[in-house]
C-alpha cells in the first residue's frame, strides 16, 4: 500500500537563460524517491515510514523524497509532516498526483508539485493494493551499472536505481550496492546490498559466495548465516515472505 | 622509455625494501640502468639495506626543494654497475613530498634510467599514494596472511583508481603479485595462507615467491642486497622474479615443504 521506492526521474523544464552575472538554470534529471501511502497523516504515516528506514539504516539518511498524494481526498496537514520528515531525517522537496486544491497548499507550505513520469502517468484508478508493481519501475531500473573489474577492499560502488554487474570478484571489506539486482562474476567476500531503496523482489547472485554481509531490502545475513551448503558456492540469493532464501545457480 | 615501477603492500614490514633492493640490484645485473627511490621519508632504511647509509649527503627531499641536484644526490652503488640510490631524508615528514616535486624528480631520472623503482612507505597515506602515483608497474608484495592479502587488496584498488594512470584514463598499471616470508611448512600446517589461495583472492598474476629466509637477515646486516647471495634460497628466488619482471618464463621454486636428503633418509634426520 505504499512504496518508499518509487524511483521517478524529474525532468525538469530546461530553462536556460544567461545575464551579465552569468546566471544559468539549466534542467536536470534527478533521482528521488516517491513515498506512496493511502493515509498521509502523520499519525499512520510516522510508524509505517519508522518501520521501513529501520530495514536499511542510513540508506535514506537526508534522501530528498517525494509524496505521491493521488490516493488523497482531504488537504494534508503539511506543515505537520515537514516537521515529520525532518525529524525521521529525510528531505520533503515535493508532491505528485495532487488534486489542484491539495497542489496549491503544498505549494502554499512551500513544496514543489512535480509532474511524475511514466512510472506514475500510467495509472488511472487503480486499486491502492496495486500501487506500482516492479514492472511499472522499469524505466528507471533497468539501467545497470558495470564494473570490468574487482571491487578492491575499502571501495564502495553504488547502483543507484539499477542493477549492478560486477565481472571481477568483490574483496573482503569491499562493499557493493544497488537498488537493483547484483551479478557478480567472481567470488563474493565483501557486503553485497541489493534492493537497497526497499524493492523487496531484488535478488543477488554470485559465482562463489563468501560473503560478510547481503541484504535484500533492508533483510540481512551475516557471514554466520551464510556458512553451509552453499558456502563457496555459486548461489543466488532473493527473499521469500519477508525471509531470506539462498539456492544454488544451475 | 624508463619504467616506473613502485613496490607497495599497504600492510607494514612485509619486505617492500627487502625486495626493492633485491629487485633493483637484479635489474641492475642484468644490465639495466636502475634506480631506486626511497619515498619512505622518515625513516630511512633502504640505503642501510643497500650499505651506503655512510654515504648520504643529500636526500630525495633535498632535491625537491631546489637544495641540490640529482647529480649531487644520487648514490652509485660501488658493487654493481648501472645502479642507483636516491635515498630519503630522515629528519623530514612525509608531507616534504609534493606531486609537482615528485613529478619533477622522477621526470628528470626518467631521461637517465631504464628503470625507475619506488619503495614505498607503508599504510595508504600520502607518503604511499605519492609513491604509486605516477607508476607504470607495481610489485605488490604480499605475506601470506589474511590482513596482508587484505591490505594488498585494498592498495590494489588504490592503484586502479587513484594513480596517474587511473586519472588520465590511461591504461591500468601492471600489477603483479610477489608473495615473501612463504613457509611451505607452515602452510601445510594450515598456519599460513597458500600461494593458491593468495592468487585466486588478489586474483593478479604471480611475479614470484620468496621463501622465508635466515638469509634475508644475513644480508641486511651486512648492508647487501640478498640477490646477490646467490647460493641461498632467497636470493636464487629474487634472481627468478627479476628474470620474470623482464618478460621471461621461469618456473617456481621453494613452493614445497623440502623433502629429506638422501643421507637423511637412511640414517634418519
Ligand atoms: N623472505 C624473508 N625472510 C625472512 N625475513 C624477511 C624476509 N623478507 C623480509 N624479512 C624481514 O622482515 C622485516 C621487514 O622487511 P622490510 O624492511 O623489507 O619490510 P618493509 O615492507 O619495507 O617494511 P616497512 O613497511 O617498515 O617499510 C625485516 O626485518 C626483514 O629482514
Ligand atoms: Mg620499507
Amino acid at each position: 500500500m505504499y512504496n518508499a521506492a518509487e524511483a521517478v526521474i524529474i525532468i525538469a523544464k530546461a530553462l536556460n537563460f544567461m545575464s551579465e552575472h552569468s546566471l544559468e538554470l539549466k534542467g536536470s534529471l534527478f533521482p528521488l524517491s516517491v513515498l506512496h501511502c493511502t493515509d498521509v497523516s502523520v499519525s499512520t504515516l510516522e510508524p509505517l515510514l519508522s518501520a521501513k528506514l529501520a530495514q536499511a539504516p542510513g540508506f535514506f539518511y537526508q534522501a530528498p523524497i517525494v509524496l505521491n498524494l493521488q490516493d488523497c481526498q482531504q488537504v494534508p496537514d503539511f506543515v505537520a509532516l515537514k516537521h515529520l520528515f525532518v525529524d525521521l531525517k529525510l528531505v520533503l522537496v515535493g508532491v505528485t498526483g495532487a488534486s489542484p486544491t491539495i497542489k496549491a497548499a503544498a505549494q502554499q507550505a512551500g513544496l514543489a508539485a512535480l509532474q511524475a513520469g511514466k512510472t506514475t502517468s500510467a495509472k488511472t484508478n487503480e486499486a491502492p493494493q496495486a500501487a506500482v508493481s516492479p514492472q511499472q519501475l522499469a524505466p528507471s531500473t533497468m539501467d545497470s551499472k558495470i564494473v570490468e573489474q574487482t571491487v578492491r577492499s575499502g571501495q564502495q560502488i553504488y547502483a543507484k536505481g539499477a542493477d549492478l554487474i560486477i565481472k571481477g570478484a568483490v574483496g573482503a571489506g569491499a562493499e557493493v550496492i544497488a537498488d537493483g539486482n547484483i551479478h557478480i562474476y567472481g567470488s563474493l567476500r565483501g557486503k553485497a546490498i541489493a534492493g537497497a531503496s526497499g524493492d523487496t523482489s531484488k535478488r543477488i547472485y554470485c559465482f562463489n559466495m563468501q560473503a560478510e554481509l547481503i541484504s535484500v531490502a533492508g533483510n540481512y545475513w551475516l557471514s554466520d548465516s551464510l556458512q553451509g551448503e552453499f558456502w563457496g558456492k555459486p548461489a543466488c540469493i532473493k527473499l521469500q515472505d519477508d525471509t531470506l532464501v539462498i539456492s544454488e545457480l544451475v | 622509455m624508463a619504467k616506473i615501477i613502485v613496490v607497495t603492500s599497504g600492510k607494514g614490514g612485509v619486505g617492500k625494501t627487502t625486495s626493492s633492493a633485491a629487485i633493483g640490484t637484479g635489474l641492475a645485473l642484468a644490465g639495466h640502468k636502475t634506480v631506486i627511490v626511497d619515498f619512505d621519508i622518515g625513516l630511512r632504511n633502504l640505503d642501510l639495506i643497500m650499505g651506503c647509509e655512510r654515504r648520504v649527503v643529500y636526500d630525495f627531499v633535498n632535491v625537491i626543494n631546489g637544495e641540490a641536484n640529482l647529480k649531487q644526490t644520487l648514490i652509485k652503488d660501488k658493487r654493481v654497475d648501472n645502479l642507483f640510490i636516491l635515498p630519503a631524508s630522515q629528519t623530514r615528514d612525509k608531507d616534504a613530498l609534493t606531486k609537482d616535486g615528485v613529478e619533477r624528480v622522477l621526470t628528470e631520472l626518467a631521461k637517465e634510467f631504464d628503470f625507475i623503482l619506488c619503495d614505498s612507505p607503508a599504510g595508504i597515506e600520502s607518503g604511499a599514494m605519492m609513491a604509486l602515483y605516477f607508476a607504470d608497474e607495481a610489485v605488490v608484495v604480499t605475506n601470506p596472511e589474511v590482513s596482508s592479502v587484505r591490505d594488498s587488496d585494498r592498495i590494489l584498488g588504490m592503484l586502479s583508481s587513484k594513480s596517474r594512470r587511473a586519472e588520465q584514463g590511461l591504461d591500468g598499471i601492471k600489477e603483479h603479485l610477489l608473495l615473501t616470508r612463504y613457509n611451505p611448512e607452515r602452510v601445510q600446517k594450515g598456519e599460513m595462507l597458500s600461494v593458491e589461495d593468495v592468487k585466486e583472492i588478489l586474483a593478479i598474476e604471480l611475479i614470484g615467491v620468496i621463501p622465508e629466509s635466515q638469509a634475508v637477515l644475513n644480508a641486511s646486516n651486512s648492508g647487501q642486497p640478498v640477490i646477490m647471495d646467490k647460493d641461498s634460497d632467497a636470493g636464487q628466488a629474487y634472481l627468478d622474479t627479476v628474470q620474470r619482471l623482464l618478460g621471461e618464463t621461469v618456473p617456481f621454486r621453494f613452493l614445497t615443504v623440502e623433502k629429506k636428503g638422501f643421507i637423511k633418509r637412511i640414517f634418519g634426520g
